[in-house]
């Protein structure tokens, strides 16, 4: 939490987060603060319930029980009175607006050129200029690196390219958070590195990120704190060297070795 | 000895290389050509020289007044009840798919009743509604009557036409995008919600234009069948191209003359409406692979003033 200021709210508040599917629990009981700022790396086995928990903080799934708030106002729910009660969802779509989200899968929309996917958000959505909004894709594609690219249809881009347009596409509605799903593990081994480029720089932007991700390379690089995760609970947080250079947990031990032998 | 060999092995390469290989001509397709062609010629020439066809009387009534107007009722109909049903499908649609059970039932129950019951049968209902209902009411519940109308007056050969066919085409529309709009990667709806666009804006903007590729090539085939299901409303007196046809041929008996005047003027519809699909066919196919020409017109971007 080095970067956070003392005593300032933080971006994301899950408190006791359980989730399931059907007679699935995947999530028991999730605390996390994530503060303003703060790069915040989830790793863990698959199956340990860390995509579905980035999935909760927007919304995309919703809980049982617990909270989770970002920026302040809870996700899905408000309190009138002193009773809670379900947005509608209109009032949930307004709340993602703030919320960057980069998907496993890209999940560009095929039939709009690279520039005409990232402005659809803020013109659409926002209601910007469309000028503004064009200026500024082209500047957000510059620093993906793929100037060149903005009239290419996600088909005539590499995955790699096409991660890096979906970065941009998030980051184009200036969210207060960023959620990356795996944003590297649909890739090629040799397209992951331009994309932990890409993500590395906003990293060191000040964004606050929260990635779910296989690299253990990127976490002990670019994370503030790194979070693992196993059978729906958190085991064990810390800054990188504490959570990746001296594990406590005997499952981040396992995690890990298991890991380095792969490498 | 090692160059010769190095030079046969480029003769080799040269000899073996793909690039310059040829076809044999293939005679057994020429003559299989020949031969249907030849056919069709022939066939052609007869149904040109039979005088039974009376080609002299279909040419002098392919334009006469009567059948442009029985032409026009035939598309003015088809247009009509096609945009009605394809505007009252994409919400039967949507209703059918959304999560609320009321609407998905009472949507499933319209294309049950719409689609389980002949069109014919729906058109005559539709025209002697007036037996079931003398009289359309408007009023409060338990309060004073606003309007009401004689059904008789409401329900002319043309309302009923219309209901009936645009009716009976949004039960299928229905089915036809609901196909359409399970076509779409589930990534993508997630990726609106994501960025919190509200469900029509993603219908709209995202989910739609991808169902569009499948939604296309059957609703063409819905139009066309159309054109040829509007024959059906000459049963309630509505002057359409079948009908404007029949009329004549019932004072000059000049029975197929005058039909082949009808199925001319079909097949000209039909086939103009063939060359417009490809077009839509082929604009929904962009950022598909190997669609036409591969970038847009780049776009130039002022810096704002």
């Amino acid at each position: 939490m080095s970067k956070a200021a003392e005593g300032a709210a933080p971006m994301v508040r899950a408190r006791n987060v359980h989730k399931s599917f059907g007679s699935n629990e995947v999530l028991k009981g999730i605390d996390l603060d994530v503060m303003p700022g703060e790069v915040v790396v989830v790793l863990g086995p698959s199956g340990s319930g860390k995509s579905t928990f980035l999935r909760c903080i927007n919304h995309l799934e919703s809980i049982q029980r617990g909270f989770i708030e970002v920026d302040g106002e809870q996700v899905g729910y408000t309190l009138r009175g002193d009773r809670l009660t379900k947005l509608s969802d209109h009032a949930i779509a307004v709340q993602r607006r703030k919320i960057g989200m980069v998907f496993q899968q890209f999940n560009l929309y095929p039939h709009m050129t690279a520039l005409e996917n990232i402005v659809e958000a803020p013109v659409g959505v926002h209601k910007q200029p469309r000028r503004e909004a064009q200026a500024y894709a082209l500047e957000l594609l510059a620093r993906v690196g793929l100037s060149e690219k903005a009239n290419a249809y996600p088909r005539q881009l590499s995955g790699g390219q096409q991660q890096r347009v979906a970065i941009a596409r998030a980051l184009a509605i200036r969210p207060k958070l960023m959620l990356f799903d795996e944003p590297t593990s649909a890739l090629d081994p040799e397209l992951v590195g331009e994309v932990l480029n890409v993500m590395r720089d906003l990293a060191g932007q000040g964004l606050t990120m929260i990635v779910v991700t296989h690299e253990i390379g990127f976490a002990r690089e670019a994370a503030d704190r790194v979070v693992f995760m196993d059978g729906g609970v958190v085991v064990e947080h810390g800054s990188p060297q504490k959570v990746l250079g001296n594990p406590q947990h005997p499952r981040t031990r396992l995690f890990l070795s298991r890991f380095i032998e792969k490498v | 000895m090692a160059s010769t060999s190095a030079e046969t092995g480029r003769a080799e390469a040269t000899l073996r290389d793909v690039a310059n290989a040829h076809q044999p001509p293939e005679w057994g397709r020429w003559l299989l050509w020949a031969f249907v062609l030849f056919v069709a010629a022939e066939f052609a020439w007869i149904v040109a020289r039979n005088p039974n066809f009376g080609w002299p009387i279909v040419g002098q009534w392919f334009t006469e007044a009567s059948i442009l107007r029985g032409l026009g009722v035939t598309l003015g109909l088809t247009v009509v009840a096609m945009t009605l049903g394809t505007a009252l499908g994409l919400v039967l649609a949507v209703a059918r798919m959304s999560q609320d059970r009321l609407f998905s039932s009472l949507s499933g129950l319209f294309i049950w009743f719409f689609r389980g019951t002949p069109l014919l049968v729906q058109l005559i209902f539709w025209y002697n509604l007036s037996t079931l209902f003398p009289e359309i009411v408007l009023k409060l519940p338990f309060g004073p009557v606003l309007a009401s109308w004689n059904t008789n007056d409401l329900i002319t050969p043309m309302t009923a036409a219309i209901a009936g066919l645009s009716l009976n085409e949004a039960a299928y529309m229905a089915e036809i995008i609901r196909g359409g709009l399970l076509s779409v990667d589930k990534g993508q709806v997630e990726a609106t919600d994501a960025f919190g666009m509200t469900r029509t804006r993603a219908l709209r903007r995202v989910i739609i234009p991808q169902a569009m590729r499948s939604i296309v090539p059957p609703t063409g085939n819905q139009l066309i069948s159309m054109i040829k299901a509007t024959s059906l409303v000459s049963v309630i007196a509505m002057a359409d191209l079948l009908y404007s046809v029949q009329n004549v041929y019932n004072r000059t008996f000049e029975v197929i003359p005058m039909l082949m005047v009808a199925v001319i003027w079909y097949l000209i519809i039909t086939s103009i409406l063939n060359v417009v699909q490809g077009f839509i066919e082929r604009y929904y196919a962009r950022g598909e692979r190997g669609a036409g020409s591969a970038d847009k017109a780049p776009i130039r971007v002022e810096e704002p003033a």
